[in-house]
């Protein structure tokens, strides 16, 4: 049996009468590339933000990366990377200054920010980019350096949110090979996307409508189940039904 | 008859630094749907801005509906409808004042051309008097849609309408624009979604301010150079680097629940040889077959062109 990193269980978020996220019950696990899909104002930033720590559940339990997200919410974020397309890097900052910046605040030490900030830019070979400022850097190459700095304190989850919205194809497909290469080393990965074709690279996918979680399996499960060929049509087959529409 | 025509049209930012628009060329014959694909930093706004008179062009020509976009910009300017990619409504008026305010300000009336947006309004009337801040996501872009429609403008540019919305709000768009089209209008949409592709008559894929391919999208699709193969099996993590570790192998990439894949050559074996490869390399339930190239793999292929 392998590990649950993130389990949930009847988790619910109300605003007001408004119920944002309805008894969301499941469970991720380690190393898992998990996809969590839904249409805009189906729920899934407000499920995110309970996971990661920063907005308290109404009711229901859930555990990240063994902490529970009522009471050990520092523990959580201290456990867990994040990065979304809108925001990740400091543009007025240098690659460098911004691997130094994430990494002193998650407590890396001087020569780990040195050791570990080093293989990084190894990694990506961007070694001559350093000293760059990342407003200076093309889009492809900031996403990657944004996902492997959220990395950099080899958390247990890292929540990616559209992360390649707006790449190039080519890129797309590297940040996928980081994905999986983050994977391989047992880091869960929870990401959002608009990339219907992105939800057949996850191991697992949910798919949120108006609140509920409508679907939760493989993609190979997933088509099957819904007599569909593509998960674009998985997806347009439940999500149409959505009486919710919202940013 | 051309509606829309560039010729070398080139702009550059940051004294010159960062070239947005390298010589490009290119035309849009009347009532088509033209789609320009590609990723953000492509250039694809800043040549909207310079069709939509917005922005000078450092070199170049262009004309819109016959007028040129530097000396007729005032003629241009009555001609055309924009839908800029970032939502630019007044937020604190309402969905009919909105819409009231663009009928005015060419000195139409939403009556007089009520027809031209009748289809997409029907849905937004129900919420006439709400504030267009207080709108959905697809709502919004449905209220501006209607404001650049309301003048009657024979050209519309619509600057990513797409990006950031759901699937399904995607697709309730394209279908919008096919009914549309039949309104006797020129619509040049620009998107960073490769599968919108097909559903335009022409495409341009663009990057780094670089026309790389005009076509149609059939017509681009059967310029694809080579082979193309899709591959999976029941470890794709595993399979990902066995089929990149593979001599014969040119390349591979992630691609929907397949992998894609193009051999260095055209032997006959190579199919063979790389299941027997797999085999030995202990997959199992692998699955190998010829697949059809999508725009995607295309833009790929044109993208590795232009570094090779």
């Amino acid at each position: 049996m392998r590990e649950a990193v993130i389990t949930t269980d009847k988790l619910t978020k109300k605003f007001g009468t408004f119920v944002a996220a309805n008894e969301l019950t499941f469970e991720i696990y380690s190393g898992e590339v998990f996809g969590f899909l839904g249409a805009n104002g189906a729920g899934k930033t407000t499920a995110m933000r309970m996971l990661c720590g920063l907005l308290k559940p109404t009711s229901g339990k859930a555990k990240v990366a063994g902490y529970d997200v009522y009471n050990q919410t520092e523990k959580i974020k201290q456990s867990i990377g994040y990065m979304s397309q809108k925001f990740s890097l400091y543009e007025d900052l240098s690659a460098w200054e911004n691997i130094r910046l994430y990494a002193g605040i998650y407590g890396l030490t001087d020569q780990q920010i040195e050791e570990k900030g080093d293989r990084l830019l190894n990694d990506l070979g961007m070694q001559s980019e350093k000293n760059t400022m990342v407003s200076s850097l093309p889009l492809g190459w900031r996403q990657k350096l944004a996902f492997s700095v959220a990395i950099l304190h080899d958390p247990k989850i890292v929540f990616l949110d559209e992360p390649t919205s707006g790449v190039d194809p080519v890129v797309r497909r590297q940040f996928w090979d980081l994905i999986y290469a983050a994977a391989s080393r047992g880091v869960t990965v929870f990401l959002t996307t608009h990339y219907m074709d992105e939800a057949e690279y996850c191991n697992r996918i949910s798919i949120m409508v108006d609140g509920n979680i409508d679907a939760f399996d493989t993609p190979a499960n997933l088509k099957k189940q819904f007599g569909a060929s593509s998960m674009n049509e998985v997806f347009y087959g439940l999500a149409r039904k959505a009486k919710r529409t919202g940013d | 008859m051309n509606t829309v025509t560039l010729e070398h049209i080139s702009k550059s930012y940051n004294k010159g630094k960062t070239l947005a628009v390298r010589d490009v060329s290119f035309s849009v014959n009347h009532g088509e749907l033209f789609g320009l694909i590609g990723p953000d930093g492509a250039g694809k706004t800043s040549i909207f801005r310079i069709l939509t008179t917005l922005l000078l062009p450092d070199e170049g020509t262009a004309t819109v509906a016959g007028y040129d976009v530097v000396k007729q910009y005032h003629e241009i300017r009555g001609a055309v409808g924009y839908m800029p990619g970032r939502f630019s409504l007044y937020q604190d008026l309402s969905v009919e004042e909105n819409l009231d305010f663009f009928a005015t300000l060419f000195e139409t009336t939403i009556e007089k051309n009520y027809e031209m947006i009748r289809d997409i309004y029907v849905q937004l009337e129900p919420f006439k008097d709400r504030r267009a801040g207080k709108l959905s996501g697809g709502m919004k872009q449905k209220l501006a849609l209607c404001c650049a429609l309301i003048h009657k403008p024979s050209v519309l540019f619509l600057d990513e309408p797409t990006t950031g919305v759901d699937a399904v709000s995607r697709k309730e768009f394209w279908d919008m624009l096919k009914r549309l089209k039949k309104q006797d209008i020129t619509i040049l949409v620009s998107t960073p979604y490769m599968d919108e592709a097909e559903l335009c008559d022409r495409i341009a894929l663009i990057q780094d301010g670089k026309i790389l391919s005009i076509n149609t999208p059939e017509g681009t699709v059967r310029s694809f150079k080579g082979s193309l193969f899709a591959v999976r099996a029941d470890a794709m993590v595993k399979l990902l680097n066995d089929v990149r570790d593979n001599p014969r192998v040119h390349n591979c990439f992630v691609f929907g629940e397949f992998f894609h894949l193009s051999f260095k050559d055209n032997s006959l074996s190579n199919e063979s040889d790389l299941i027997a490869y797999l085999t030995s390399k202990g997959h199992r339930n692998i699955e190998l077959h010829p697949v059809q190239p999508s725009i995607e793999d295309c833009f790929i292929d044109f993208l590795k062109q232009e570094h090779a």
